[in-house]
Order: C-alpha cells, then structure tokens, then sequence
C-alpha cells in the first residue's frame, strides 16, 4: 500500500521533480565519467613519464571526487527538504487520516529508493556513453595516438558511483525522516495560508550598505588586480580580502534588493507599465528571503568561471610557454667544485667529490660517449658564487621593506653569477637578447615576475655590488627577461650578469658551483632524437653512473611533463566547474520553478482581471531572467578581477589565449545555466498555464 | 432603457453521457444599464458557474451572452482579453488581491495592463479612492488591512476601468456583519453615483436585499425573480425572505 502510495507521488509530482531527476542523472554521469578516466588512460600507449603524471592525475581525481559529492551531496539534501516543504499539505491529510509519522517517513523511503535507483540507472548509462566521448578527449590531452576504438567500461568508477551516491541517498532519508519527525500538523495545515510579510527595508540604510558593500568591492578588486610592486598580497591579506568580497556581496545583493524596487518605483512609466509593478515586487519579495541563497549561486559562479577559464588557459599557456623556455634539446648540469667542508653536510661519496673538480666534456669523454657523434652546438655556461654575495645584499636598502612583506623567503642564499660572454652565447641559442657591459656595470636576467618586481626596487636605488672584490652598479633599472634553465615554466628568480674581467678564478675554485651545457641533437628524424634522448635522460645518467653529479633536461622530458600536468590541470578544472555550474542552476531552477507553484493564483487572478497569456509569459520570462541574470551578472564581474589576479599567479600569458578560453567557458556558462534557465521558464509556463474545465 | 447584459437560453453541462451534471439547465434573462441585481441560490444551483459562463472563465455548452450586443461566447485569444480587461470589472469572495504589491498598487495593475499611461493611473486611482474612502489604507499592503478594506481594495480595482458590467461573487462570504454593510452601501453607492451596473452571486438575504432585482436559481433554473421597486430595504428583505422560505432546502441555513 505504502510502496503504491510512493510511486503514485512520483508519477504525480513528476513535473516538480524533473529538473531534480535531471540535475541527479547529470550528477552521477559527470561523476562517473571522471572516475573512468582512470581506466583509459591505461589504454593509451604512453611514456613512462607521462605514466607518472597520469597516476598523479587520477589520485588528484578521486581526491576532488571527495569534495564534489560533498557539494552533490548538500544539493541533493537542499532540494529533497525543498520538495518535502512542498507537499506539506498532502502530509497533513495522510495525518488526519490517521497516519503515523513513522509511515510517512516510509513513504518518502521508498520515494528515495525508487528515484535514486532511477537516477543512477540512468546516469550510469549517460555516464557510459559521455564517457566514450571522453576518452577522444584524454588521448588528445596526452596527445597519445588512438590507435582502435575500444569500448571502455570502468568497473571501478561504476562501483565508486554506486557507493557515493549510496552514501548520500541515505542521508537524505535521514534527513528526511528528522524534518518529518519534527513537524507539527497544525503547522502542515497552515502551511499554505501563511501569506508572507513584506518588510520593505529603509532606503536610507539600503543605500548606505550599497555604497558600502561597493567601496569593499571595489578595494578588493584593486587589490587582486594591481598586486605587484611594494604593495604585494600576502596569503594573510587574500584570505581577508576572500572574507571581505563574501561578505560584501552579501550586502550587495541585500541593498539592491531594496534598492531597485524603490528606484524603479520612482519611475512611474517604467513601474506602472504593463506588469512591471507586478513583476518587481515578486522579484522583490523574493529577493528579501532568498538573498542568501542568491550570494550563494553568485560565489559558486565566480568560482565555476574562474576556476574553468583559467584552467583552461594553463594548457595552452603551457605549450606556448615550452616554445619559449626550452628551445635547446638538452641541457646538462653538473655540480661543480664540491668543497671538502661540504662533503659530509649534503653527503656526498669520495668519488663524485672528486669527479665534480672535472668539466662536462671531461665527463663524458671519461664515460665513453662521444661528445661529438650525438651533439652540435654545445654552449658551457659556468655558475659562480660570492659567499660575500647573498640576496640580502643585493636588495639593499629595500631589504627592510621586502623582509616585510615576504619573511619566508631565504635572505642568505648567495647569488648566482653568470660571465657576460658565456651567458650572451646562450641567450643567443635560447634566443634571448644579448648584452654589453662596461667595467664597473653589472645586470640582472631573471623571469620569475614576483622576484624581478623585487629586485627591480632595488635595481632603481641603484644598488652598487661588490662582486669577488670589486664594486659595481647596476646597467639598467629594471631586470632583463631572460634564463639560463630550460624549464616549463618561469621559475628564473635573477642571475647577475658581470663583464668577464671581473671572474678571475682557478679551475679548482670552490666558487664555481655549477656548469651548464647547452646543446642540440644531431639528429634529422624523431627517430634518431629518441635514440640520443635515451643516452642523456636524467634517469638514466644517475642510475648508470651514480659517482658522477651529472644530471639532464630534455625538451622532450620537459614537454611530456608538461603535457600530463596540462591534462590533469584541465580534467580538474573541468571536473569542478561543471559541477558547480550545475549545482548552482539546479538550485535556482527548484526554486524558480516551486515560486511558479506557489504563484498559480496570483497568475489566475491576473487572467481573470484582464491579462492576456502573452503579457503572462512576458512577465514570467523576466521574472525568471532576472532571477538567473542577477547573480551571473556580479559573478562574472567578480570574475574578470578575479581572472586577472589567477592569470598573475599562474604567470600565464597572452591575451589571446585567456580569450580563448574565457569564450570557451562562456560557451559551457550558456549550455549549461542557459539550459536550465530555458526548461526552468518551460516547466514554468507549462505550471501558470490556464487549466480548462 | 439599454440592455447591457443578455442571457439567452444558455446550457452547461459537466460529465458525459452516462453521468451527465446539467450546472445550467436554460436561463435567459436581461441586466439593465444601472442595474444592480442579485442572484441568489444554494450551493450547487449553479449561480456561480452562471457567473464563470459570463466572465468567458467558462464557457456554455449551448445558448448565447451577449454583453453590449456583442456575442462572448464566440470571442477568442486578445478579444477575450480585451474583453475581460475593458469591459468587466471583478469582485471575488477571497478578494484575490496580490499580497505583495500595495493597496495602491493593486487597484493600478488593471489599468497598467490596459497599457494606460502612468500620470493617467494616478489621476484615476485617487479619484476612485475618494468615491470610496480609501485614501488612508492606499499605501498599505493587504495582509495589513482588514477584510472590508481588502474588498473595498478590490471593489475599486473591478471598477477603475470603468466597466459596462461589474461581477461579484459572494462579496461579503468572508467579511463580518459590519463590513459587509460598509461594503454593500458603497456598492449603492458605486450603483447610483457612477451608474455601475453590478451583477452579484450570493446566498444571503441581508446581502441580496441591497440589490433593485433578486432572481432567484434553483437546479440550474431560474426559480423566481422580485424587484424592489419603490419599497424599502427592510421591506424587499422581507420579500426576499418569503421567496426564500419557498425555495426551501439548503439556503435556509443561510440565514
């Protein structure tokens, strides 16, 4: 009797559930979906570099999955307590019929059970076939070839679908039968009839909360967005300023609230035309008891847009990036001149002490690879240090000022001291600019931006320096873009260029820290490059030769690093931003959709006055819009500042390929929130429209 | 003079052909422009599916209304729109009032849907809230009224648009003895100084008493109908009473 009860509910109430058995089967697909990414990268004929990546990658998904089916898990409560306040009259009869709340909880078990089974047959089977699509996806990410189209079916993912979603379905019966066993039936009775009141809030206050919640915005905005310079962000200041932008638009959507109504009122042909007086005092009315709500969807779509646009940008930041800074096919590095003080302090053996007081060309020739047979354009560049010579020094008198801001930072490294010759002949190979200096000049190359900023004080006081016993000052003002390590990313903190005159030292000085070989692969074909890439490899070289401090970069070893990290950036960031995309338009679009209910008199009564169906549609579909445009509209202006400080920290750069991928976010913000925003206004109208007798 | 509402021979029947509910078996009859007539019946005599037919809420199964020598029955999409929004005004038992706009605001939406311009609204309901003594409550919000301010709020919106015919269904169910008087004598009112012709639907002689002609309906067909000609309230009271007691059955527990 209970079971037929429960499925009769269900079939009844299957328009107010749509959206909520839609936004549960997208739910479970997307959770499947990249679950299974697990199970086809195995698939993919890739290196042993990537495989580490690829690991990394799935950890960090399941991690994430934790985290996205809290954010799943509190929606699906939200909504389940949302649609049991709706149907407050129907318990109520079942209660005065006799009912015990012990069979009314059991009712809404069984719903549970039939509707979560429902949703995740079929997300699964959505999940299933979005995720063949995926593995396109996955193998372009790892630019891996698809050889032969597989049919893949991850056990795992289904199984770790079936217990989360398990795990919250229960909850929600929890939930349930607590909210069930707390009501009273006078108040289900009345639940109806409780008309709101409408507290119109002082336009005064109003006001001054508006202007108050936009002089914080707009603090916080030019705090994230001019971080540079002396008056750079801590990670003290970033959690306040996060704080301060939370509560502000808080007040924001408060104030407007109260704000708008009174404004437009003012405007007598705009208010009194058509249904508008109607419309905003709806919006209004709502407004005052949803401004939480609303905050909350406006946060989720700054973070949704944020979080995808520049995850987005990574990958193409990060090959663009690769073009630039490893432009060599290998760079050596060996550690130099190990001092016999050192020795036992970083704990190195007797014979790569004394295999560091020899040369890379030394080594190799010791090692029996021919040099000349496997490369071409060899370039050595030295690396000297002045124990006299830290960055405390360098910073001068903004060292004060610095300490300030960044106390974590290591004040007593020493500096890196490059040649001017040697490092004009690689700048040359990286293609970087070259360089003249006078006798008593020095320069900075450095393109790590936060620490060239730095610097860049201390360059304009014109910081003199005495290097190895003599006194030089700065060239130019500000750092010069440049590096010495081939890397994916720039992570070039400042290398003091001295005209060669000034480094007069012995072969076996222990001022000589390190040396570098830049070179090419002689090599026409990809082929023959792999061959000479296996000698040099980093793994390689430690493992054959363990007494030796010899150690590689390779553009190939860089790029597929690069390549893997770009995926699992992108697959998390995909990940999340859909997730909290839906989440947020699934809550809108429930209580959009349960106001139409509630509204159906309101909108009886305006047809039996006079309005005609247009003029209803009209006045639902702003209605509606406004509702979804609002919280977009100051999220996406919280996300254009918020873009911009992700760009500064991520250190991506082009505009081009923020657009791209900001366009593409769009295009995800469109087809999802414009998606549920169309059926919202769909189900909507379908719910106000005339029933004819 | 001119007719203003005429019913003619109209039908309506709910089921089907097996279980078949004749709501209006056959009535026929005529409003007077300046009219203000009642329509009494117990619950399920059909009085208020009579009134459903004539604001187009409903439509006739056979049978015509015409309203200004036009045929409503027939009319479809904007002209029934036009029609409801122009030419009646409606009065409703729970006062159907929005709850979140003001007094104000409520009786200006049925001219701001006729597209009426905003300095033209203002005229009009300050005007209209003079002629029935609502000034005071226009800036307030229903939940804050009572109920006769509510209905006097909603008696002002039916009539704002100057309709050829105002409909109220059971004006005073849901108000108390003393407001149900405030209202009915600013109906007289609205009756004899504007020349609104009223047609009302209710179950209560005292009510039904303020009218100048009660017909009387009884399982969907017209049972009785009594002017007031030139005698007292007290007196038609009386009269109606009399029809009442004939009627017999559910209506005397109105009383």
């Amino acid at each position: 009797m209970l079971y037929k009860l429960s499925l009769k509910n269900i079939k009844k109430s299957f328009k107010d559930y749509t959206i909520y058995f839609f936004t549960l089967i997208l739910g479970v697909a997307i959770f499947y979906v990249f679950n299974a990414i697990d199970s086809q990268t195995v698939l993919l004929q890739t290196k042993e570099s990537t495989y580490e990546i690829i690991k990394l990658m799935t950890q960090s998904l399941s991690a994430v999955s934790i985290f996205v089916s809290f954010i799943l898990g509190f929606l699906i409560i939200y909504a389940s307590r949302f649609l049991i306040k709706r149907r407050n009259k129907e318990f109520a009869i079942y209660m005065t019929l006799g009912m015990g709340k012990r069979k009314i909880s059991m009712i809404l078990f069984i719903e549970t059970i039939i509707i979560g089974m429902l949703s995740l047959v079929a997300g699964l089977g959505l999940g299933i076939v979005l995720s063949q699509l995926m593995s396109l996806v996955v193998a372009n990410m790892f630019e891996a070839d698809m050889t032969k189209f597989a049919f893949i079916f991850s056990k795992k993912a289904l199984l770790k679908t079936c217990c989360y979603f398990g795990i919250m379905y229960l909850l929600v019966m929890l939930f349930n039968t607590i909210q069930i066993s707390r009501c009273k039936l006078i108040d289900l009775i009345n639940a109806n009839k409780r008309s709101e009141k409408i507290k119109m809030k002082s336009p005064v206050i109003c006001t001054i909360m508006f202007l108050a919640a936009v002089g914080i915005l707009s603090y916080c905005y030019y705090r994230v967005s001019v971080p540079d310079g002396t008056n750079a962000l801590t990670v003290k200041e970033l959690g306040n300023i996060i704080l301060l932008g939370v509560a502000s638009t808080f007040l924001l959507f408060w104030s407007l609230s109260g704000l708008i109504l009174k404004i437009v009122q003012m405007i007598h042909s705009v208010y009194y035309r058509g249904l508008n007086s109607f419309i905003l005092r709806q919006i209004s009315s709502k407004i005052n008891t949803t401004v939480f709500s609303m905050t909350i969807i406006c946060l989720m779509l700054f973070v949704t847009i944020c979080v995808l646009s520049s995850s987005l940008s990574i990958k193409n930041s990060m090959t663009a990036n690769l073009i630039e800074l490893a432009p060599a096919d290998i760079e050596l590095m060996k550690k130099r001149n190990i001092p016999k003080e050192l020795q036992e302090e970083y704990g190195y053996t007797d014979k790569q002490l004394e295999s560091s007081y020899k040369t890379i060309s030394e080594t190799l020739k010791e090692l029996n690879i021919d040099e000349d047979k496997y490369l071409k354009d060899q370039t050595t560049l030295n690396i000297y240090i002045d124990p006299g010579l830290t960055y405390s020094t360098s910073m001068g008198k903004t060292l004060e000022k610095t300490k300030k801001m960044y106390p974590y930072l290591d004040y007593d490294s020493p500096e890196v001291i490059v040649k001017l010759s040697e490092y004009n002949k690689i700048a040359k190979i990286f293609g970087n600019e070259t360089y003249t200096l006078a006798d008593e000049e020095y320069m900075i190359i450095g393109d790590y931006e936060t620490m060239t900023e730095l610097r860049n004080q201390a360059l304009k006081e014109k910081t003199p320096l005495t290097i190895f016993g003599k006194e030089l000052t700065p060239k130019y003002k500000k750092v010069k873009n440049g590096f010495i390590e081939m890397s994916s990313n720039h992570i070039t903190d400042g290398v003091i260029v001295v005209p060669d005159s000034v480094i007069n030292l012995s072969k076996t000085s222990t001022q000589l820290e390190k040396e570098y070989m830049i070179a090419n692969y002689k090599a026409n074909d990809q082929k023959t490059k792999e061959e000479i890439e296996a000698i040099f490899t980093d793994e390689k070289l430690s493992k054959l030769y363990p007494d030796i401090t010899l150690e590689g970069t390779s553009k190939i070893a860089i790029y597929d690093a690069s390549v893997g990290l770009g995926a699992m950036i992108t697959f998390i960031g995909l990940y999340l931003g859909i997730i909290f995309l839906i989440s947020s338009a699934a809550l809108l679009a429930l209580k959009e959709l349960s106001e139409s209910t509630d509204n159906i008199t309101r909108y009886t009564m305006l047809r039996k006055i006079g309005a005609s169906n247009k003029q209803l549609n009209k006045a639902l579909f702003k209605q509606i819009a406004i509702f979804f445009l609002f919280p977009l509209l100051i999220a996406v202006i919280h996300s254009i500042f918020g873009i911009k400080f992700c760009t500064y920290i991520l250190e991506t750069f082009g505009e081009e390929e923020m657009l791209a991928s900001v366009s593409l976010t769009m295009l995800f913000l469109i087809l999802i929130y414009g998606g549920y925003f169309l059926i919202t206004y769909y189900c909507s109208k379908n719910i106000i429209k005339e029933r004819k007798s | 003079m001119k007719k203003i509402l005429q019913i003619d021979n109209i039908e309506k029947y709910y089921g089907n052909r097996s279980n078949l509910t004749k709501a209006i078996d056959g009535i026929s009859f005529d409003v007077e422009e300046g009219e203000f007539v009642a329509i009494m019946g117990a619950s399920g005599s059909g009085k208020t599916t009579l009134l459903n037919c004539i604001s187009t809420i409903d439509r006739v199964t056979a049978g015509h209304i015409y309203v200004d020598s036009e045929d409503i029955t027939k009319l479809k999409g904007d002209k029934l729109n036009k029609y409801r929004s122009h030419e009646l005004g409606f009065i409703f038992q729970d006062f159907n009032l929005l709850d979140t706009l003001t007094a104000y605001e409520n009786i200006a939406l049925a001219l701001s849907i006729q597209n009426v311009k905003a300095n033209e609204i203002a005229k009009r309901v300050n005007e209209v809230a003079r002629k029935l003594d609502i000034q005071e409550i226009l800036q307030k919000y229903p939940y804050q009224m009572s109920g006769g301010q509510r209905q006097r709020i909603a008696s002002a919106r039916a009539i704002i648009t100057n309709p050829k015919l105002v409909l109220a269904d059971e004006p005073t169910g849901a108000l108390d003895s003393k407001s149900s008087k405030m209202l009915l004598e600013s109906f007289n009112h609205l009756n004899k100084e504007i020349k609104a012709t009223i047609l009302m639907v209710t179950h209560d002689a005292f009510t039904a008493s303020y009218a100048t002609r009660v017909i009387f309906i009884k399982d969907g067909k017209i049972f009785n109908e009594i002017r007031k000609g030139a005698s007292t309230r007290k007196e038609f009271f009386d009269k109606i009473i009399d029809v009442v007691t004939l009627l017999g059955g559910d209506l005397n527990d109105a009383l």
